[in-house]
């Protein structure tokens, strides 16, 4: 299991913007950089990140070797409803985490 | 240069030592990065593949990038279109292309209404001073562009 940094606010007013930071921790090797051995190191990148609001896709990403290693993104969602939040990457090699956090919506 | 028979004959001898030696600096580029690059081209190619042949028209997006960039292996990007982001008047996709990594993709985001602003944050890495270019999907089926020029003194390493 990869580090992951998530950054959702704990409560949410009814229809308020919140924006979201995740971060995960992952070399995002691009497949064009030689190793030690000189021979080229195998592409291991995480290709799609998706946030799920209660189920339903609110935000994904599909990302590529020009994204920085640990790839960081930043979003934002309509809070509508007390809800949880899923963090899904998947990558190269059958890569694959889950993460959740909960949002607290006040009336 | 001290045997030189005249001094115009040794300021030719060293210019034509350096012209080859310009001349030769491309080849060896070439031949040290030794992989297909993006090209202007290619960023072109892609970008027609994501809009369908449709023509972006510039305004109402925005990318932020450095415009002098000290680090091409973590460069903050961020896109922002002017969009009410109802279910009537939304952005659908966000792609950023670059013409000069070895791929013209960098990141395709796919938002909704429910998204709240069409605004997205990440970093990216960078491969030479290129130009970066951010193309939106509008809901109508319209799309946006923006470009930013950027400068970078140490390249995200492909050698090494």
């Amino acid at each position: 299991m990869a580090r992951t940094l998530i950054n959702v606010p704990k409560t949410a007013k009814a229809g308020e913007v919140v924006e979201i930071k995740v971060l995960i921790a992952h070399p995002m090797e691009t497949g064009f950089r030689p190793g030690p051995n000189g021979q080229i190191l195998p592409r291991d990148i995480v290709t799609r990140f998706a946030c799920r609001y209660d189920g339903e896709e609110v935000f994904a990403a599909d990302l590529s070797p020009a994204l920085a290693a640990n790839p960081f993104l930043t979003f934002t969602t309509v809070a509508t409803r007390t809800g949880t939040l899923t963090f899904t990457w998947e990558g190269d090699n059958g890569f694959s985490q889950t993460e959740t956090a909960n949002l607290v919506v006040e009336a | 240069m001290n045997l030189s028979p005249s001094p115009a004959a040794g300021t030719r001898r060293a210019f034509l030592t350096r012209a080859a030696g310009f001349a030769a600096a491309p080849l060896l580029l070439t031949a040290w990065s030794g992989r297909a690059a993006a090209t202007p081209e290619a960023m072109a190619a892609a970008i027609r593949l994501f809009t369908g042949g449709a023509a972006p028209r510039p305004g109402g997006i925005r990318l932020d990038l450095p415009p002098l960039v000290e680090n091409g292996n973590s460069v903050p990007l961020t896109v922002s279109v002017e969009s009410a982001m109802s279910a009537t008047d939304f952005v659908r996709r966000i792609a950023v292309f670059n013409e000069k990594n070895p791929q013209p993709h960098v990141a395709v985001f796919h938002l909704t209404p429910r998204s709240g602003r069409a605004q997205v944050t990440t970093r990216i890495r960078l491969a030479d001073s290129q130009v970066v270019v951010a193309i939106a999907e509008l809901g109508d089926g319209t799309f946006r562009t923006a470009r930013a020029d950027v400068i970078v003194t140490l390249a995200a390493c492909i050698e090494s």
